[in-house]
């Protein structure tokens, strides 16, 4: 087995300290070292966009960035998303639009949809759907999710 | 459209209930499963496409650091040829067995042959690398047509085919033949003033669900096995791998954790029985997954199949006979659907002739799994256009001819059975009506099609338990595995019985040990079946629960009523006590109240659905976009509409993806060349306009409230809607799926 190397990150605003081999990706680490399994594998290989997490403010699938490079950086998860009280208005809109159905890519359509409206908080449903292209969902024809995404900016 | 006036629950929109969990990262999937001591294993699969076995030595891979067991059939308790009942239909035991972990041949690149468990992925992924398979490769059959050719290679050098009840006496690639045959279609084409026959043919396409198959297995030292899953059905994992394993069901538990979508491709056994030898093998749990090369080469796809399609009709419309032929790819192993297919061809229409063959042929890819409506979309991708172009020729509009012969009440299926009240007629209605079909279409390039489908929707098994809490909420124990928001709407049919809020409701989905029998979440059954049972469990409660008002009133029970959240006395006593307020006093009448309703209902009502379809041909690149998309169901009746609407986007938008792009790609040697997301191309969001689901509701006569099943009706008619769309674009005929561009521009003459 490789030697393990040792990383410190912030990950959802805490300073986190792990040990990863140099060959497992951040959605390894997440998933299988932080138990924080939110983010999911749908394809390993930056297809799908399940795995969406934010990298210093940059929208990343977590299975094309290895471990050890996240050091010293920022990692926000579906995880950080809500306050303990409150969920996050793109959750709740996500509710409300009935915008998952099994729910596999939620997590991974969320971080995206808010990767967007950090930098764009008024997008046309174009722009919308331009965006979340990286994002495969196979339930629900993306009608309901779009929505929920335009909804969520409009309630802002 | 929709009505409400009788309910309260019914029919309302209220935020489902594992929401919350599944927004916020917390919902556990089966991937996510975590416990300590894991190991991790690998699946050693086959190369070749059609190959001997000739051996396996598996010692270099299990002298390697971190390799804790290695298993191949060999570990299997010997197979025997023979069949089993699983619940979803016969099964040949060897078949399921070979498919799992393959003993003497390999039929299909991507087929598995050994596994391995270790202390990291990596490692089991590495251990594969050095298992040594001696292969004798043969030639591979890929096509239907090739397969079924006398002189094509043999899958199976004992499978012999059926034909209505009789066996062949030299073996074939075709496991069977049947037939259904209504009326005298020879004369009825002989009084039909336009005929119209077109071959079609379809490709390999794939359920594509996001999450990737998994399976943790762990056997206790008292022989208990216990196995976590993605699956559309606990029990029948328990079935499946019992038969499997030659094991008790008393000693199996399967808890389902939630599921990543299914489509029909989560039914069938693959990595779970191999979890469970591997977890035997090496005395420790073991988690296997599938990554996606794997789901794409392993998994079942749905059929590719050639179909003949041949319809007669009047001058006036009527239709007066059809005939069709349907030859589809079963996959390694027979179990095609085209029993289904052949039992929808021609079910929305009254045709008083009709004559349908079907045939399930083996060929060398993997054996096919269901897939929404399994069968009936390549069916209706025939019938529909062949129908098409009858209503062309006659110059009557594509929806009236669909009214002048659609199937009502009464009318009889060519395969048998008599229609109860069905609403095909109601779907077309209300898509002329749409304005989308009453729009504009005339820009050079754009074309309007429109097609309907039929799917027949299935009961089954299912069991509820409630149990009352004293605070005037229940929870509600369920076994079906929850895909698209079933929690809340087998909930509220609950809340709807006991007059209380959706959200009083706290429904949980259990493993085996926790709850009755219940029966896959496929065939368009949840809603329906369990929301049936939950519909029961919930009467079992008002029922106790009226005997304790009677109790507490010293009256007799027939004197108490239940309306609207209120028991009462009548004739006499003038009593009042609400639900809740009688909850909170179960201590002094007897106890806690548990109901429980257990269903197997035979009256699921069919459901129907008619899209409308505008799309744009770019001339130069053969491309095709859809403009515009109007899809109407009969719901029978909606529970929560926001996922029927839901059900009817995603049926629509995968029926897109297999109509435009989706196909499994094959070379000569029988390797799937585009086994990744990037390469099997399916519908992003920016490849779609909205789609504008429109629900029909005429009350199943079946289900207390009416429901029907919903989920798979959907994806029957795209395929044929935008081939119909695309001929009024560009007057060209397409009969090969997908119509992609280099179809398409070879259709047009331009390659
Ligand atoms: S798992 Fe990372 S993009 Fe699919
Ligand atoms: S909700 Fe199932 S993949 Fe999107």
């Amino acid at each position: 087995m490789a030697r393990r190397s040792h990383v410190q990150t912030t990950i959802n605003g805490e300073t986190v300290e792990f040990l990863c081999e140099p060959r497992q990706s951040l959605l390894e680490v997440l998933r299988d070292e932080l138990h924080l399994t939110g983010a999911k594998e749908g394809c390993n290989n930056g297809n799908c966009g399940a795995c969406s997490v934010i990298l210093d403010g940059r929208l990343v699938n977590s299975c094309l960035v290895l471990g050890v490079e996240t050091e010293g950086k920022s990692v926000e998860t579906i995880e950080g998303l809500a306050e303990p009280d409150k969920l996050h208005p793109i959750q709740d809109a996500f509710l409300e639009n009935a915008a998952l159905q099994c729910g596999i890519c939620t997590p991974g359509f969320i971080m995206s949809a808010k990767a967007l409206l950090d930098q764009n908080p008024n997008p046309t449903e174009h722009e919308v759907r331009y965006w979340l292209a990286g994002n495969l969902c196979r339930c629900t024809g993306y009608d309901k999710i779009v929505r929920a995404v335009l909804d969520a900016a409009a309630a802002k | 459209m929709l009505e409400n006036k009788d309910y309260k629950v019914i029919g309302t929109r209220p935020i489902r209930h594992d929401g919350v969990d599944k927004v916020t990262g917390r919902a556990l999937y089966g991937a996510d499963f975590q416990m300590a001591g894991l190991l991790h294993g690998r699946v050693l699969r086959s190369p070749h496409a059609h190959a001997k076995i000739i051996s396996i030595d598996t010692s270099r891979a299990e002298a390697l650091p971190g390799v804790k067991g290695v298993v191949t059939a060999k570990d299997l308790p010997g197979a025997e040829d023979r069949i089993a009942d699983l619940g979803e239909g016969a099964v040949n035991l060897k078949h399921l067995c070979d498919n799992v972990l393959a003993s003497d041949k390999v039929l299909y690149k991507g087929h598995a042959i050994a596994a391995v468990a270790a202390t990291n992925p990596h490692i089991a992924e590495e251990a594969c690398t050095l298992i040594d398979v001696e292969y004798e490769v043969l030639p591979p059959v890929l096509e239907v047509r090739q397969a079924m050719e006398p002189d094509a290679p043999l899958l199976h050098e004992t499978l012999k085919t059926t034909s209505m009840g009789e066996t062949a006496d030299e073996p074939s690639n075709v496991a069977s033949h049947i037939q259904h045959k209504l009326g005298d279609p020879e004369k009825g084409f002989a009084e039909a003033d336009v005929i119209i026959e077109r071959e079609f043919v379809t490709g390999t396409v794939h359920q594509g669900y996001i999450e990737p198959h998994n399976a943790t297995a762990h056997y206790n030292q008292d022989g208990q096995l216990t196995i976590w899953c993605s699956t559309q059905g606990a029990f029948t994992v328990r079935e499946q791998v019992a038969e499997i394993l030659q094991y008790p069901i008393s000693k199996i538990k399967v808890v389902p954790m939630e599921i990543g979508g299914g489509f029909g491709g989560k039914i069938s056994v693959y990595i779970k029985p191999v979890a469970a030898l591997l977890a035997k093998k090496t005395g420790k749990p073991v988690k296997v997954l599938m990554n996606r090369a794997d789901v794409f080469e392993g998994t079942g796809p749905t059929p590719a199949s050639f179909i003949r399609v041949k319809m007669g009709a009047t001058k006036e419309g009527k239709i007066t006979a059809a005939q069709g032929y349907l030859a589809f790819e079963a996959g390694a192993y027979p179990g095609s659907p085209v029993g289904p297919g052949a039992m929808c061809i021609f079910a929305p229409y009254s045709i008083e002739n009709v004559i349908i063959d079907g045939y399930d042929v083996v060929v060398n890819k993997p054996k096919t799994a269901p897939y929404r409506a399994p069968g009936a979309p390549n069916a209706a991708f025939g019938s529909e256009t062949v129908l098409d172009e009858i209503a062309e020729k006659l110059g009557i509009d594509p929806l009236e001819i669909r009214l002048i012969n659609g199937a009502k009440e009464g009318d009889r299926r060519a395969d048998g059975p008599v229609h109860p009240r069905i609403g095909f007629i109601e779907t077309v209605e209300a898509a002329k009506a749409h304005p989308h079909y009453t729009a504009p279409n005339g820009k050079k390039h754009h074309g309007r099609g429109v097609a309907s489908g039929y799917w027949f929707n299935i009961g089954l098994e299912s069991s509820v338990t409630i149990n009352v809490n004293s605070d005037g909420t229940i929870n509600l124990i369920e076994g079906s595995t929850d895909i698209g928001g079933t929690r809340a709407s087998i909930a509220m049919q609950a809340a709807e019985v006991l007059g209380i809020p959706a959200e009083s409701v706290n429904p949980s989905v259990v493993d085996t040990n926790s709850v009755g029998y219940t029966a896959v979440t496929g065939g368009s059954r949840t809603t329906y079946a369990t929301g049936y049972a939950a519909y029961e469990a919930a009467q079992d409660v008002k029922r106790q629960m009226i005997a304790r008002a009677a109790k507490l009133w010293e009256v007799d029970e027939a004197n108490v009523q239940f309306a609207d959240g209120e028991f009462s006395s009548i004739n006499g006593k003038e009593e009042q006590i609400s639900f809740r307020d009688l909850c909170a006093r179960f201590g002094e009448t007897g106890g806690p109240v548990v109901g429980s309703g257990t269903v197997n209902p035979g009256g699921a009502g069919g459901a129907y659905a008619t899209h409308v379809v505008d799309v744009e041909v770019d001339e130069e690149t053969g491309k095709v976009d859809i403009l515009r998309y109007t899809a109407v169901q009969d719901a029978g009746k909606a529970i929560h509409p926001s996922y029927v609407e839901g059900q009817i986007q995603g049926g629509a938008v995968q029926g897109i993806g297999w109509a435009l792009n989706e196909e499994y790609i094959y070379n000569a040697e029988g390797e799937m060349t585009n086994a990744s997301f990037l390469d099997y191309r399916m519908p992003t969001c920016l490849d779609l306009p909205m789609i504008d689901a429109v629900i029909v509701e005429v009350p199943n006569p079946g289900h207390p409230y009416g429901v029907r099943g919903v989920g798979e009706v959907p994806i029957v008619p795209p395929m044929a809607a935008i081939a119909n769309a695309v001929y009024d674009a560009i007057g060209v005929r397409m009969t090969e799926l997908p119509m992609s561009p280099d179809r398409l521009l070879k259709a047009m003459g331009k390659i």
